[in-house]
């Protein structure tokens, strides 16, 4: 593999591939953990982390797995690795692991990282893979980062713990908006992000699966409802 | 062949050592920073509690302070030494677990849900310079909606009047019942009286405190959307400042001043 290959495998999915605006995977942990950034930052280098080792380890034995086992065999192994960083975090940060609490350990549930192993990791070699599960995990930190600035910022006037916005409850002058604050306000934060994405590169919009049949018009109704 | 069911079984049989290997290893190498970490944290909160943390100091240094004294629940008695127990580490929620350590409590008074309370007590006094009591700390716990709160309340030298209450660890619902967590939920504690007339008449309320009500000073507001929650806490209270509770320990300091 050339450089610019390792290259396009890192950068591809922070904007062109996603995993949270193309493929829409990973959205629970993205509603859950954005209203603080300190504690989003951490979330992002326990998921990278996660993401990247699972690759790791499961390409290095891909020609082993035994194929009508394997997705017990990644699940084994991204849920060592959730547990390992969750003890880490309780013993080196016990204050944003308190505030993780179960988000943590939901890592093991989060699509991407299973995605990826299944999807890269069971057919590439070991390096590649890990900087494709590197390369998904910053692309899952910049869209939990850039919705955690926009609710911290606005939503409690601070960034990082650190005021920005003086609150009106202060003695400043920004209403702070408590929507913000709410895990669905995320929701509408990423729906415009894919929005916007999706307005800047073109390709990312989706084919319609159906198409809507015209509507029925008046004199077939009245002929419906005679019959009946 | 990976398919053949030998290869299955010692794929999945070494896949599952190797990672259960690498956990254990992790958990117990761990431990002991996760435990001091525990520790730190629930001083943090009797601290807090007493309203004299200050995060740029050590704990350590802020924790002299305090002045741990065993409770004999039988008597009410402050009391330096127990057999051989050790002060400084003795946790009295572990001692509750305990056979030898604890007795049930009958069901018609444990309006708390404690089950099994320790027969030695641990308390905190906080003196000021001059040795004269301050603040008393007692750690108390019961049930809420999912499970026990455990916490500690801060008492001013009148013994009736309240100074702070955190609790260091429940699981209620985040942003209803774990709202006991708010800051401004818990300011509004200071000031509050328990007994009048040597009854216990603290109580978090439904909705807000009516000010212009006589009894105002005994009441606190509820928690919205977490009845069960603030029934919780009003039982805590009513049970740990009971007879079963702390009442004639109160009593005994109160004569010995």
């Amino acid at each position: 593999m050339t450089v610019k290959q390792y290259k396009e495998v890192l950068t591809k999915p922070l904007l062109d591939e996603n995993p949270i605006t193309l493929q829409i995977l990973g959205i629970c942990s993205a509603l859950a953990v954005t209203s603080n950034l300190s504690v989003t930052l951490v979330m992002c280098v326990a998921l990278t982390s996660v993401v990247s080792f699972s690759n790791l380890f499961i390409s290095l034995i891909r020609n082993y797995i035994p194929s009508s086992v394997r997705i017990i065999v990644q699940m084994t192994i991204i849920a060592s690795l959730v547990i390992v960083v969750d003890e880490l975090l309780k013993a080196y940060d016990y204050e944003t692991s308190k505030k993780l609490s179960v988000f943590v350990g939901l890592i093991i549930t989060n699509c991407i990282v299973m995605g990826r192993a299944e999807a890269f990791a069971m057919k590439e070699k070991p390096f590649i893979s890990f900087i494709d599960g590197l390369g998904n995990g910053l692309g899952y930190s910049v869209i939990l980062i850039a919705v955690a600035i926009v609710r911290e910022l606005f939503g409690a006037g601070t960034l990082m713990g650190y005021e920005i916005l003086p609150l009106v409850s202060n003695g400043g002058w920004y209403p702070a908006n408590n929507l913000l604050l709410l895990p669905p306000s995320s929701f509408i934060l990423i729906g415009l992000m894919i929005w916007g994405i999706r307005a800047y590169k073109t390709d990312q919009i989706e084919a319609n699966e159906f198409k809507l049949s015209k509507h029925a018009t008046a004199p077939d109704l009245t002929k419906r409802e005679l019959n009946a | 062949m990976n398919d053949s069911v030998l290869k299955t079984l010692t794929v999945s049989f070494v896949v599952c050592l190797f990672c259960s290997l690498i956990v254990s290893f992790a958990a117990v190498s761990l431990r002991d920073a996760q435990n001091l970490n525990k520790l730190n944290d629930q001083r943090i909160k009797i601290l807090k509690t007493a309203a004299i943390y200050n995060p740029e100091e050590s704990i350590e240094s802020q924790f002299v302070r305090l002045t741990p004294k065993f409770v004999d629940f039988s008597n009410g008695l402050l009391l330096d030494e127990f057999e051989d127990l050790d002060l400084t580490t003795y946790d009295p929620v572990y001692f509750s677990k305990q056979a030898d350590y604890s007795t049930p409590v009958p069901a018609d008074l444990d309006i708390a849900i404690v089950k099994n309370k320790e027969n030695i007590g641990k308390i905190y006094l906080l003196k000021d310079f001059n040795n004269n009591l301050e603040k008393i700390i007692l750690p108390i716990r019961g049930y809420g909606l999912w499970g026990t709160l455990y916490g500690y309340i801060a008492i001013d030298k009148d013994l009736n009047t309240i100074r702070g209450l955190e609790f260091y660890e429940h699981k209620e619902t985040p942003g209803l019942g774990a709202e006991v967590d708010n800051p401004k939920w818990k300011a509004l504690w200071d000031g509050k009286k328990i007994y009048k007339d040597g009854v216990i008449e603290i109580a978090v309320i439904k909705g807000k405190v009516d000010k212009s009500n006589k009894m105002a000073d005994y009441q606190v507001d509820g928690l919205s959307g977490a009845t069960l929650t603030s029934r919780g806490v009003t039982n805590m209270l009513a049970f740990w400042f009971s007879e079963s509770g702390y009442q004639e320990t109160l009593s005994k300091i109160n004569y010995d001043s």
